[in-house]
């Protein structure tokens, strides 16, 4: 049993690929996690105008990324671009998908934080003089994103684990890394490694977000 | 042909879409039956370690916590892989179904425990007390007035972790389950045309989208009046 | 000689560190009203709590209605529903009617049918005034109607004792003569009560006795006359101006 599943030997041999692979994922979360945040902000800045004609569209935006899966969106991009005559690689796929389907996701945690700030707030920023965008800037944002931090946090522990997605359309991240050493070793030893090592990497965050999160269930009361 | 009736031609082909439409059906209920499937165990397991983590415990509480950090921690898509390709050297080997099936379950089981368990653990000690002194038991207690106030409060995000992780059914298609996008990848190796895949995406839309516009309605309806 | 209710010896309870109570005894008659004073963090409503095992005593015993409360082999929930409790906080469970917080324990505990229990409930919020009130939820109530169905609670049961701890002290002051009123409708009906709290004024009307608690112990006790006009301790004096003077 600890034979097939941890095979020191093999696990050896694999370890310089699987940490090629945790390279890329790493590099791969500090491009889309910063991209969705910005998908996101620019979602919610939009929606800020409360004009029912701006929101509207932009709430069925948000909910059609929600609905649809990230693989089917990456796959679509992937496999359906090319019959259009644009050949975008897999990084590049992988890259608009989370632009699009995190940056709805993002822009969904944002926008409540941003209602949650009392209008009361600028109002008080317009009073002394400071523009729309300067008091959005200084004085709403900080408050909204404050008090929508564990949802932020969630989202990006969702964003960094949905990362292995790019695996399926060849972006060398830490599964397909894993998944190409275990088809040439004929052991599961490289992917049980892989898991091994989101599972190290992730769990002070969702440790810290289950603390988070009662704690907000709690206020909600 | 114009730009506009080439692109139709390619992305809208109407001879292939009425050739593959009945596959993409036969994903569609696929799809259905996993998250159906996924939904329910998801969930009833879920409620059943938060319920077990109220009794206190502790050796029990640790091991459902790691569990539950576990599931939190690990994508999907590599637990997965992990049962499709790992559990086989066990001597066990699930279908991809099956794989998709129990993996996107523990997920789920994971992050509603989470949440039920919050939500019991929010509702003031004053309640246990007061019903505890009139003569109900624990067990009554908790199914009569924690369990009640409790659900109210956690459904708004339970409704949006078991989209999330009911949109995971796609997933599938890795581990070769016949689901929509399985059905619609294969269709477009066969026909050389993205067809079949702009039916699986729209497919999506009809199953997914409701269900969001929902979760939406219900996160009002059931926001906490004080 | 009437019959004695409430039979606690030798309390103890330790919270960690904590000596909560140093070994207190009470005993309560029937159709006694006893009324329990004392400063913050004297052990009054540790006491109270432990009447009913709300709260586990580190050591002493609790003999209610014949009842060894801490027996092992005691029905603690059965023993319950004859030990009425009301809380500060009312605690009433928001998710229900006014009604629906009243019949819970009878259906589930004492076996009524729900036809049953709603008779028996209407009846409970009648005497407590609040007849017109049964399909409400304790979020339309007022501090004082939700205290009332807290205590419409307790007496659908039919307790052989009633447990008061601080039944008035989360209310507005308009609002804490219709509880009270509704206390003292209780003891004309004959209830055996223990009530904590800082009402001077009712328990001077009311009470039978009145136990001084400081420090987890009963420092003094006796008639309410002899307690607020001539206590026979330092530190019961000390209380009793500093509390007249609010």
């Amino acid at each position: 049993m600890i034979q097939s599943f941890f095979n020191a030997e093999i696990a050896a041999a694999a370890m310089p690929i699987v940490l090629d692979g945790l390279l890329n994922t790493i590099l791969l979360s500090l491009l889309v996690v910063p991209l969705g945040l910005l998908g996101g902000l620019i979602l919610a800045l939009l929606a800020s105008v409360r004009h029912p004609l701006v929101r509207w569209p932009l709430m069925a935006w948000v909910d059609f990324f929600r609905a649809f899966p990230p693989l089917v969106l990456l796959v679509l991009l992937f496999a359906g671009l090319p019959f259009a005559g644009l050949e975008l690689g897999g990084f590049a796929c992988v890259a608009i998908a989370f632009f699009l389907n995190t940056g709805a996701y993002y822009g969904e945690i944002l926008r409540a934080g941003i209602d949650s700030v009392p209008s009361g707030q600028i109002e008080a920023a317009r009073s002394t003089g400071l523009s729309r965008l300067q008091s959005m800037a200084y004085v709403v944002l900080p408050q909204a994103v404050r008090n929508v931090l564990p949802d932020l946090m969630s989202n990006t522990l969702e964003v960094v684990k949905l990362t292995s997605l790019g695996s399926v359309v060849a972006v060398p991240e830490l599964l397909f890394q894993a998944r190409q050493a275990q088809s040439v070793t004929y052991n599961p030893t490289p992917i049980v490694m892989a898991a091994v090592i989101y599972f190290l990497i992730l769990w002070p965050l969702v440790r810290l977000l289950s603390r988070l999160e009662n704690r907000a269930l709690a206020a909600r009361r | 042909m114009s730009t506009w009736e080439r692109f139709l031609d390619t992305f809208f082909n109407a001879k292939v879409m009425a050739r593959y439409l009945p596959d993409i059906l036969s994903g569609v209920v696929v799809t259905i039956e996993l998250a159906v499937l996924i939904v329910i165990s998801g969930l009833a397991a879920g409620l059943a370690l938060a319920l077990l983590r109220s009794l206190g415990v502790r050796p029990l509480n640790w091991l459902i916590v790691f569990v539950v950090d576990l599931f939190r921690s690990l994508p999907p898509l590599v637990i997965i892989v992990l049962m499709y390709f790992g559990l086989p050297a066990a001597g066990l080997s699930p279908s991809g179904f099956v794989s998709t099936w129990l993996s996107l379950a523990f997920v789920l089981m994971a992050f509603s425990e989470e949440i039920f368990w919050a939500g019991i653990t929010s509702i003031p000690k004053g309640q246990w007390e007061a019903s505890r002194s009139t003569g109900l038991s624990y067990g009554q207690t908790l199914m009569n007035v924690v369990l009640p106030q409790a659900l109210r409060l956690t459904i708004p995000p339970l409704t949006n972790r078991t989209i999330a992780i009911t949109k995971g059914t796609a997933l599938g298609t890795v581990v070769a389950v016949t689901e929509i996008l399985g059905q619609a990848s294969s269709a477009v190796s066969n026909s050389y045309n993205p067809s079949p895949l702009m039916m699986g995406a729209a497919a999506y839309i009809v199953l997914f989208f409701p269900v969001v516009v929902a979760g939406r309605w219900i996160e009002t309806k059931f926001a906490w009046k004080r | 000689m009437a019959k004695t209710i409430v039979e606690a010896r030798g309390l103890h309870k330790h919270f960690g560190a904590l000596h909560v109570l140093k070994g207190v005894d009470l005993d309560v008659a029937e159709r006694e009203l006893v009324f329990v004073i004392g400063p913050s963090g004297s052990g009054k409503s540790t006491l109270l709590r432990c009447l009913n095992r709300l709260e586990e005593p580190s050591a002493g015993s609790v003999v209610v209605d014949g009842i060894d409360l801490l027996d092992p082999k005691t029905d603690i929930n059965h023993a319950r529903q004859r030990i009425g409790m009301v809380f500060q906080s009312f605690n009433l469970y928001p998710h229900m009617t006014a009604l629906g917080n009243v019949t819970l324990a009878l259906r589930k505990v004492a076996g009524k049918s729900r036809a049953e229990a709603d008779a028996i409930g209407r009846k409970a919020l009648e005497r407590v005034g609040l007849a017109d009130r049964a399909d409400h939820t304790p979020g339309q109530l007022s501090g004082g109607q939700q205290q009332r169905v807290a205590i419409a609670r307790a007496i659908a049961l039919e307790p052989r004792v009633m447990l008061f701890d601080e039944p008035t002290s989360a209310l507005d002051p308009e609002l804490v003569g219709s509880v009270l009123g509704v206390m003292r409708d209780l003891r004309a009906d004959g209830m055996t009560m223990v009530v904590v709290s800082h009402e001077m004024g009712f328990a001077r009307a009311a009470a039978d006795r009145v136990l001084f608690m400081d420090h987890g112990v009963v420092v003094e006790e006796g008639p309410p006359a002899a307690i607020f006009e001539n206590p026979t301790q330092d530190r019961t004096r000390a209380f009793i101006s500093q509390i007249q003077r609010h």
